[in-house]
């Protein structure tokens, strides 16, 4: 596995912020609510266990919760679809921009095992942290600050925060 | 006027259609502007590479303007958009755990689809992650759930928090996302990193 040794081009961070918001507009007045992701993953997590263990989903609070509130397959939901949309869309770009290549993105000074080891942690943490601050960066941070979200605004303070606070103890990983 | 499914102008199913169609400008957009880079988004807390900042908070304006604006011209009922809802203890606590899940994973949820959708490794282990993570949750819930549901605010928007129109909360807004964007360019001669 190889770090990327060409240089690829990416959008104007500003026009790409444009379009961003334009999408998150559109996700409002279209749908009333804005975009989102780790909902997505908690709806799979939810179809999951009601498909393996039907018993422990009707009894076990979280997923009790979530059946009570959302009728029907949970995989039927608008995360759901997004997040596939989000799959197809991301895989275009990529296309089209020619960064579609399988790698492992890491810096050169450490290994890729090291990365993969990372980013599973991340990931596990994220998880956790999605479901405490009942969204991501895309739900709670993005979509909230757009309505003027007060829950929005903390959480987008206390990610950024505290991934700046941290950021020294993980500088190996990335500088 | 909007929002078209609540108000019933278009059906439950076609929402769901259009979800798909929002997510693939999402993705495309995210993937555009090197969001599908673990290194890219990390950078932006080593002063590398602001992309995450300025994207993001130019997003966030955007949106924040777009919806202000079609509430003026009658053409989205602002009364009637999803505000999130704010569980203060939780929502901080949740914030630490992604924070430091970020600088450790290098991607959130929705990028790390976008990576995973160009082929990029870590950003499947990072998804791997993310299930792990949730089903940890979900099976852990009643030792949290009091801590879960504590400091229920409502669902506030921070005019109203603090008593301000929106018109000048997004100025506020505005003025500070700007700020940033100097420190960020600032940053970014500063710190330079040749391109990954």
């Amino acid at each position: 596995m190889e770090t990327m040794s060409k240089k690829t081009r990416y959008m104007n961070p500003y026009l790409a912020g444009v379009l961003l918001g334009l999408v998150v507009l559109a996700s409002n007045v279209i749908s009333g609510r804005g975009l989102g992701a780790s909902g997505a993953v908690k709806s799979a997590i939810v179809a999951g266990v009601e498909t393996i263990a039907p018993g422990h989903a009707e009894s076990a609070p979280f997923y009790k919760k979530f059946g009570d509130s959302h009728k029907g397959n949970p995989l039927n939901n608008w995360l759901v679809y997004e997040m596939l949309g989000v799959i197809v869309g991301g895989f275009v770009s990529g296309a089209i921009s020619r960064r579609l290549t399988w790698r492992v993105e890491h810096s050169p000074k450490i290994t890729s095992k090291r990365r993969l080891a990372f980013a599973l942690a991340g990931g596990i943490l994220f998880g956790i942290g999605s479901q405490f601050g009942r969204g991501c960066t895309s739900g709670s941070a993005l979509s909230g600050m757009a309505v003027l979200s007060l829950g929005g605004f903390i959480s987008m303070a206390a990610i950024f925060g505290t991934a700046f606070a941290f950021a020294y103890f993980f500088r190996k990983n990335w500088i | 006027m909007g929002p078209l499914v609540v108000n019933e102008i278009i059906s439950e199913n076609t929402n769901l259609l259009l979800a798909f169609f929002i997510g693939i400008g999402f993705g495309f957009v995210l993937e555009q502007a090197g969001f599908s880079s673990s290194r890219k988004l990390a950078g932006m807390f080593y002063g590398y590479d602001t992309v995450v900042l300025k994207v993001f908070f130019t997003g966030a304006i955007t949106a924040m303007l777009g919806l202000l604006f079609f509430s003026l011209f009658g053409w989205v009922d602002l009364n009637l958009v999803y505000v999130n809802e704010t569980y203060l203890t939780s929502a901080i606590l949740g914030g630490v755990i992604m924070g430091v899940g970020f600088i450790a994973g290098g991607f959130c949820p929705g990028t790390s689809f976008c990576g995973a959708a160009i082929g990029k490794l870590d950003a499947w282990m990072f998804i791997g992650g993310l299930f792990i993570g949730v089903f940890i949750f979900a099976e852990g819930f009643p030792l949290w759930e009091d801590l879960y549901m504590a400091n229920f605010m409502g669902y506030p928007r921070i005019s109203e928090f603090f008593g301000l129109t929106e018109g000048i909360t997004a100025l506020f807004v505005i003025l500070a996302a700007v700020a940033m964007f100097w420190v960020g360019e600032w940053a970014e001669k500063k710190f330079p990193r040749e391109e990954y």
